[in-house]
């Protein structure tokens, strides 16, 4: 079991390559033919499904977001026409949010580990998890056939009255898009939720799960709380547009304000589902490559619950210039400055969790760093659109739009390839080539930062958001701002063509590469179809690294 | 060394053009600015702090350094001072925060009243004395401003960067918004919400003068009728005044001297009578009947535009005697009509 690969700098454990194999029986090679993937029940082959399909809408949405980026080169309006141009960053938000950020953690890698950390065969509800694959797949083709016909341009968050009376665009086959996809996300939060309840190892206690199911379980209890909301405001805005029904509409004595409540009463607690899942990859990536048990462990796993509840209450701080009451403003602000709270435990539970560790510095640690890094000044920037005040010279400027993708790109989808990178192994059973993919976390990095940094100065100055001309005083920050997402396009490039790549040429990975505690990696990589040979029995705490150093001299005694 | 020449122009326009803040032109700009800096500081501690224990225990527990790690369960002390710390700087922003939301979104008393209409995609600004603009906004300097803003489609948003103000003008209802510009100057105005294919096209000026100068673009700018005068018109041509006459045998309520005062209605509720409710009265009358008649007033609902009401509602806010309505009914004519004297015109 001796590599070269072992050095006082990595943790990487792999088998010899000269003898090593890839299980001849595992969850890839069960079944062959298209429609063993597509009539599947298996929690791992629909996680693949659903791996295949964000990433398809993610470059998709990524293209989009390459148009914007272009346009905003110069100042004057010149590359394609208004109405196209705000096709253009709707169909970004729209895509980005619903079918990449939304399912991004929770279906690929949360569909594909939740059960075997918990030392299950599958998810409560299989069949239900393989039609949520397809709700989102009728629901991205709706989008797709909204683009095709000739695209929407009412903005991610649909405003009323504009979306519902002055808009000639798709909006109802795009909303219909939203509402089908909405329940894919709710079918797959119940059947997290039950499975955590009902189908955990014998000895698998709430306090051993790792902090991974316990940020989807918050995760979870929005999505099943929150989505209905936004499903039932939809086929309203549907409904008011086809037949004028008059709900949002104030000369039929409706309120167009209902509906940014509404909206928003799902959509924040949407953030959340998309943050918290990337929380706990990080949870996990850190303590593996600190060797260490994650600091506060109760506290991780409470601040996730407690992220889901407040989170539900701060809606309305989308709305404090929208002629709220200003007394009502001041109890959403106050709640708002609530929920950062358990955020900045987090973010310092992680830090401490490195002190006194054995750190190594592998690709998913380098995306975990960045994680902190960059949500932290996500985070920050949140306070300053919390605070009532600041909010108004900021809020609707590129300051917002510099704040929410500081927390969903920079957040989030580093945490999405922290993860992947982290279980690529587990997942394929190959590694993906190193040295390559540090580059590609450092390049994303950097790119990030030179998109997204100068669009807080952009805002201060205050561009406006969704602005395809702008003053020509903003247009240096905004050629900073371009030039820094062709390296960001280049970092989110690369692991596609290298994790392709390492699909047939990469290292076997053997097990437990990463040496980790969890129970996803006791068992052969890629798994059996049925996850375990016995049903595990859970002796141990949740990243118990002594349990494992004893565990794997006793293999050695045996074995050797 | 060879720079080349596009990107030393470029440098030199970063130089030149590319401010990292905006100017300062209002009273609210300088407390804006000072909390934002408290914000920064705030978010560069953390970020230090934050980056600072990433890299040094990535330093000091490097694996090549320190091969064994200790386990630690964790401390409710630390939790409880990672969790309080932060809680009370928040708190800090909260209180700093409204307090400065307050100024912004509670006009003073004596403030300049401009109306404000949005519309897909432009501006509309009617100055008390009559005076119409589109896409730009005049105004005097060294005294409070208030804009009173309405849509006539979609949500639009009213964002003057450089006073640090904004605020949603909404279809339906009026929202206020207050300023005091303090140099004389062109600013930009900014659409900000995003209201359809040239929602990147609904900018303006602002151009803030000396008192002095604003008095003589008042008096050259003028279409001759005031607001009000045009409300009278408008009172006038609608037959409002077939009920709102004033007279005790009247069958709508008596207008004269209702604006702030406060009205029972026929369902026992107490309302202050403000340009929102003149509004909504108008448009929606069977629900705002006043206590003592009967709900047969028609809605208006379609007829009058935005613009319209702004009138119509100036107008009854100048309604001091019974006077003034008998008059407009005399004549029936609003430019037959005695005109309106200047004191009648509230500023």
């Amino acid at each position: 079991m001796s590599t070269a690969a072992y050095s006082s700098n990595t943790i990487v454990l792999l088998p010899d390559q000269a003898t090593a194999k890839i299980p001849k029986k595992n969850y890839i090679n069960a079944e062959h033919g298209l429609l063993s993937w597509l009539l599947t029940g298996d929690h791992k082959r629909i996680a693949m499904l659903y791996l295949i399909s964000i990433t398809f809408f993610f470059f998709i949405g990524g293209a989009f977001a390459g148009m914007i980026r272009l346009e905003l080169l110069t100042p004057q309006p010149d590359l394609v026409s208004s109405d196209t141009y705000n096709k253009f960053f709707t169909m970004h938000g729209i895509i980005m949010v619903f079918l990449f950020l939304v399912p991004s953690v929770p279906a690929t890698l949360g569909n594909f580990l939740m059960p075997i950390m918990l030392g299950a065969k599958d998810l409560a509800f299989p069949k239900i998890n393989l039609l949520s694959w397809y709700l989102y797949v009728v629901g991205g083709v709706l989008i797709l056939a909204a683009l095709v016909l000739g695209g929407v341009d009412t903005g991610w968050t649909f405003t009323t009255p504009l979306s519902t009376h002055y808009l000639n665009t798709h909006v109802i086959t795009a909303a219909m898009a939203i509402f089908v996809a909405g329940f894919s996300s709710i079918f797959t939060g119940l059947n997290f939720i039950v499975t955590i309840h009902r189908m955990r190892a014998p000895g698998m206690t709430w306090f051993r799960m790792p902090l991974f199911v316990w940020s989807h379980y918050a995760a979870s209890i929005l999505m099943v709380l929150g989505t209905p909301v936004l499903a039932i405001t939809l086929v309203l805005v549907a409904l008011e547009r086809a037949f004028g029904i008059g709900v949002f509409d104030p000369t039929k004595g409706g309120d167009p304000l209902l509906f940014q409540h509404l909206f928003w009463f799902y959509s924040h607690p949407a953030v959340y589902i998309m943050i918290l899942p990337g929380m706990g990859v990080i949870s996990e990536v850190i303590s593996t490559f600190s060797r260490k048990r994650v600091f506060g462990y109760t506290a991780v796993a409470f601040s996730s619950v407690a992220i889901a509840l407040f989170g539900f209450f701060v809606w309305a701080h989308h709305m404090f210039i929208m002629g709220v009451s200003n007394y009502s403003a001041l109890v959403f602000s106050l709640l708002t400055m609530l929920v950062a709270v358990p955020s900045a435990i987090k973010i310092f539970n992680w830090s401490f969790t490195l002190q006194k560790g054995s750190i190594t510095f592998e690709t998913p640690m380098l995306y975990a760093f960045g994680f902190m890094g960059l949500f932290t000044i996500g985070g920050l920037t949140g306070v300053f659109l919390g605070s009532l005040g600041m909010d108004i010279h900021l809020t609707e400027t590129y300051f917002i739009v510099a704040h929410f993708h500081f927390v969903m790109v920079g957040g989030m989808l580093m945490a999405f390839l922290s993860g992947v990178h982290f279980w690529w192994p587990k997942m394929t059973g190959r590694m993906y080539p190193e040295s390559l993919s540090k580059l590609a976390a450092v390049t994303t990095f950097i790119g990030f930062n030179l998109t997204f940094l100068p669009q807080f100065i952009l805002g201060y100055l205050g561009m406006p958001r969704r602005y395809h001309a702008y003053p020509p005083e903003f247009q240096v920050l905004n050629v900073l701002s371009t030039a820094g997402a062709t390296v960001l396009g280049i970092g989110y490039m690369l692991p596609l063509l290298y994790l392709g790549w390492s699909l047939k040429y990469g290292e076997i990975a053997g097990n437990n590469p990463w040496q980790a505690t969890g129970l996803e990696w006791q068992i052969q990589s890629p798994p059996l179809t049925e996850n375990f040979v016995e049903i595990p029995i859970v002796d141990y705490e949740a990243y118990d690294y002594e349990w494992l150093a004893k565990k794997q001299k006793e293999q050695v005694t045996t074995v050797g | 060394m060879h720079i080349s020449p596009v990107l030393w122009q470029f440098l030199i326009k970063w130089l030149h053009a590319s401010a990292l803040f905006p100017p300062e032109a209002s009273t609210i700009a300088p407390s804006m600015d000072a909390l934002y800096f408290f914000l920064l500081l705030l978010t560069v501690i953390g970020l230090l702090l934050v980056g600072g224990l990433i890299f040094g225990f990535s330093l000091r527990y490097r694996r090549s350094r320190n091969p064994v790690a200790t386990q630690i369960e964790g401390s409710t002390l630390m939790e409880a001072t990672w969790t309080i710390i932060p809680l009370a700087l928040f708190l800090v922003c909260f209180v700093w925060g409204a307090l400065l939301y307050f100024r912004i979104y509670n006009p003073p008393a004596n403030s300049m009243n401009i109306y404000i209409v949005g519309k897909q995609w432009m501006w509309k600004a009617e100055h008390p004395g009559g005076q119409h603009e589109i896409d730009s906004l005049h105004i005097p300097i060294g005294r409070p401003i208030q804009l009173t803003m309405i849509s006539q489609d979609v949500f639009h948003s009213f964002s003057i960067p450089d006073f640090r103000v904004k605020r949603e003008v909404i279809p339906g209802r009026y929202t206020t918004v207050w300023f005091n510009a303090t140099d004389v100057g062109t600013y930009h105005l900014f659409c900000t919400q995003y209201c359809g294919t040239q929602h990147s096209g609904m900018i303006g000026e602002v151009t803030a003068m000396t008192p002095g100068d604003y008095e003589k673009w008042a008096q050259q700018s003028t279409s001759g009728m005031s607001l009000a005068q045009n409300g009278e018109r408008l009172y006038a041509s609608m037959g409002c005044n077939a009920c709102h006459n004033g007279s005790a045998t009247a069958r709508g309520p008596n207008l004269a001297g209702v604006y702030g005062s406060k009205l029972t209605l026929t369902n026992g509720s107490q309302v202050l009578v403000n340009e929102a409710y003149l509004r909504d009265a108008i448009l929606n009358p069977s629900q705002h009947v006043t206590a003592g008649f009967a709900p047969i007033m028609p809605t208006y609902q379609g007829q009058i535009s935005e613009d319209g009401l702004i009138d119509l509602v100036e107008y009854i806010k100048t309604l001091q005697t019974n006077y003034r309505v008998q008059q407009t009914q005399v004549t029936s004519q609003s430019n037959q009509a005695a005109p309106i004297t200047p004191e009648m015109v509230k500023p």
